[in-house]
């Protein structure tokens, strides 16, 4: 025996490790502090896009090249405010907006399948990944984002500015064989999504969910009880391939950016 | 009174043994999914049009199968050992501790039929939907419960400190679940999570990292701590250094999450705050590190003849590199490179193989020879093919991994003379074919090793009960 058994650190520790009681409270304590110093301000600093019935966004201010505050409605869409009043309405440009059904039945395909293992959906602020996807991703545009999809890699490339740089037809041909049009594509065939029906009472159900989120959940001025009543015969007749392409075309030209301005902090 | 000195303590090691052979068995079948999803991206035909096999919906199921099957059942049996060795005594709760073996195992059948279904959630290392999710919230409480109700009846004085591992992860694994599964059914396989964007994705690497920091860290080292002086004979080499690794370690990997996180939406303070407590972290770290190393000074001959040992050392040398690569990744400059690239998979399984997978072994084999009261393994010489081939199969697949993280990294930033970029994404794509074709080798080589583990396991325990049964003949003739 060594005499390092004889020694014991301080007074305190030697109580805590004789006590049951005492380590399950120190230890709780102690592994309690960092998330919550972490996680909490979240919720309330500006820059984080918590949105909640705040049109302000707990006083988020992004400001244009000669420091005039940029107002949030051209940031996230405000139907209020808007030329656009409805999401059928909504034009890109005009602020980042919540999903329309047929995109919602899409993102559901997109989690199911987990595209998010492979492809991310978030622009960093470098040279590069502007020239190859676009503008860097900010808050604002997965605010709406129930369980988020930012990923945490790149199998294949990101996705953040997807919506609009190819053609549906593009798309449907690429997700059923990605190796028809991307020779050393690894991506797995999806052919088989053009067989199945969209879920219609489950995309229902989402939208509804979304509306009761606890967290920036959608405004009940844009899903209306009406807009959800009618989201049925959308979607009636459409495959998981057509959700699924109307979700990838509706990504990342929400918002107008312009050049100067510093959009995160 | 003597008498009761005299009479030895009745442990409940039946359940450590059935835990034990289901963790050597998971660990067969979730490296082999590994392998399999490793081989989908250098082979994409391996996607044979099934949807459920593609890689999106197999890769959860693989990660799941480590983590939470071969991991958590290695965990639950050293755990249960451990207590009750450490504390003279039998479990709290024999009856609860079956309902976990029984509540965990089922937990784990319906990963393995849900995923592949695509009921997902949608989160990293947390894809399980909500009826499981309650299911593990129910089943993790009934283990920490009956683990820290004996730690309170243990006969010793002081608590041992892999006990207070075990009781951090056991705390810490019960906010994350519960904090981070927070979401709204649409029907029984959907839901979505209560948080979005930025609150969301630092509250899934809040999980996610802790996950790694609690379960994979905290909880392998109440191991190390309890099986490296066991299985070299000595006691831990500086209490006081343990003491250290253990509050340190608690309270600061509570904010390492956010350094997945650098450069994304989430606010730069909240980033740069996980980065500095990273490379704080190394020195607590390798204290640990070094404490389960130093622990052999005057023992180290033992390395030569004993294989188990040899485990621990390379898991606890695995367990220095990792802890150091860890935080140099989370440095904004390395991450920049290193993000979104098969570097951060490369260090992941450095830790998962190296460090957790073998030292889980190590303990497996020590246990295995006490639990079935047998004084060698059935073959020690498999117990040493077992160790080379864990060991070449982590550093191919690391080495694999390095190589194309930093690869696709510096591709994907690189500019021509023109000022334009030299590499379309796809060109990076094909450049990873080979590394991705070596990774696929690594893995296999790691999961040939877990098979033989298996075997010897099995034979010891069929060995073992046949000289027992033989035994008994003479006895009761």
């Amino acid at each position: 025996m060594s005499d390092h058994d004889t020694l014991y650190s301080t007074k305190l520790q030697d109580k805590v490790e004789r006590s049951t009681l005492l380590m399950f409270v120190f230890t709780a304590i102690a592994v309690a502090v960092g998330g919550i110093v972490e996680i909490i301000p979240l919720f309330y600093l500006p820059n984080t896009a918590m949105c909640q019935n705040d049109p302000t966004c707990n006083n988020t201010q992004h400001k244009d090249a000669n420091g005039n505050v940029i107002p949030m409605d051209k940031i996230i869409w405000n139907p209020e405010t808007s030329a656009h009043k409805t999401l059928n309405d909504w034009a890109p440009g005009d602020g980042v907006r919540p999903y329309k059904p047929l995109e919602l039945a899409g993102r559901n395909v997109y989690i199911r399948e987990g595209c998010f293992l492979c492809h991310s959906q978030m622009i960093r602020p470098f040279r590069d990944e502007k020239d190859r996807y676009g503008h860097y991703s900010i808050a604002e545009e997965s605010m709406y984002d129930h369980t988020y999809q930012w990923g945490s890699k790149r199998t294949g490339p990101d996705l953040a500015r997807l919506g609009g740089k190819y053609s549906d037809e593009w798309h449907r041909r690429h997700l059923k064989y990605p190796r028809d049009v991307v020779p050393e594509s690894v991506m797995p065939n999806y052919f088989w999504l053009e067989a199945k029906p969209v879920d219609v009472a489950e995309t229902v159900q989402t939208m509804k969910v979304m509306t009761i989120m606890p967290f920036n959940p959608v405004p009940k001025t844009i899903y209306t009880e009406e807009y959800i009543g009618g989201a049925a015969a959308e979607l009636e007749g459409k495959t998981d391939m057509d959700a699924l392409i109307a979700f990838l075309q509706g990504l990342g030209n929400h918002v107008k950016f312009e050049e100067g301005v510093n959009y995160r902090d | 009174m003597a008498a009761t000195q005299a009479t030895p303590v009745k442990y409940d090691m039946e359940v450590v043994r059935w835990f034990t052979i289901a963790a050597a068995i998971y660990a067969c079948v979730g490296t082999l999914i590994g392998v399999y999803v490793a081989s989908e991206l250098a082979w994409p035909f391996l996607n044979f049009d099934l949807e459920w096999i593609t890689f999106g919906r197999l890769r959860p199921l693989h990660t799941n199968a480590v983590i939470f099957a071969f991991g958590g059942c290695a965990l639950m049996a050293t755990g249960f050992y451990i207590v009750q060795r450490t504390g003279s005594t039998a479990l709290w709760s024999n009856k609860l501790a079956w309902a976990t073996f029984i509540g965990w195992n089922l937990i784990i059948v319906s990963a393995v039929v849900t995923l592949p279904l695509g009921w997902t959630s949608g989160k990293e290392y947390a894809e399980l939907e909500w009826p499981i999710d309650i299911a593990i919230a129910v089943v993790w409480l009934m283990y920490g419960f009956n683990y820290i109700m004996t730690i309170g009846i243990r006969k010793t004085s002081h608590i041992y400190v892999s006990n207070w591992f075990t009781m951090g992860m056991i705390v810490m694994i019960t906010y994350l679940h519960v904090v981070n599964s927070m979401a709204i059914p649409v029907s029984m396989t959907n839901s979505f999570s209560i948080y979005s964007g930025v609150q969301d994705a630092m509250i899934q690497w809040w999980w996610g990292h802790n996950a790694v920091g609690f379960y994979l860290t905290g909880g392998f080292l109440a191991i190390m701590y309890y099986f490296v002086p066991k299985q070299a004979g000595k006691p831990v080499f500086s209490y006081r250094l343990s003491v250290l690794h253990f509050w340190a370690l608690s309270f600061g990997y509570v904010w390492l999450g956010a350094h997945h996180l650098q450069y994304t939406a989430l606010p730069d303070w909240t980033g740069s705050l996980g980065a500095a407590v990273s490379l704080a972290m190394i020195i607590p770290s390798w204290g640990g590190a070094m404490n389960g190393m130093m622990t052999l000074s005057g023992a180290w001959d033992k390395l030569r003849t004993d294989y188990i040992l040899r485990f621990l050392v390379v898991a606890l040398a695995f367990y220095a590199m990792s802890t150091f690569e860890g935080p140099v990744m989370s440095i904004k400059t390395v991450n920049a490179l290193s993000h979104y690239t098969d570097w951060t998979v490369g260090h992941v399984h450095s830790g998962a193989l190296g460090w957790m997978a073998m030292v889980a072994y190590g303990a497996m084999y020590h246990m295995v020879k006490k639990l079935w009261g047998v004084e060698k393994m059935y073959s020690e010489g498999l117990v040493n093919v077992h160790f080379w081939l864990a060991t070449i199969g982590t550093v191919v697949y690391v080495v694999a991994m390095w190589v194309s993280g930093i690869m696709q990294g510096l591709m994907w930033r690189d500019y021509d003379e023109y000022g334009t970029l030299t590499y379309t994404f796809v060109e990076s794509v094909s450049a990873m074919h080979p590394y991705y074709a070596m990774r696929a080798i690594g893995g296999l080589i790691f999961n040939i090793g877990t098979w033989i583990a298996l075997y010897n396991i099995v034979m010891t325990v069929r060995t073992a009960s046949a000289a027992r049964s033989a035994s008994a003949v003479p006895a009761n003739a």
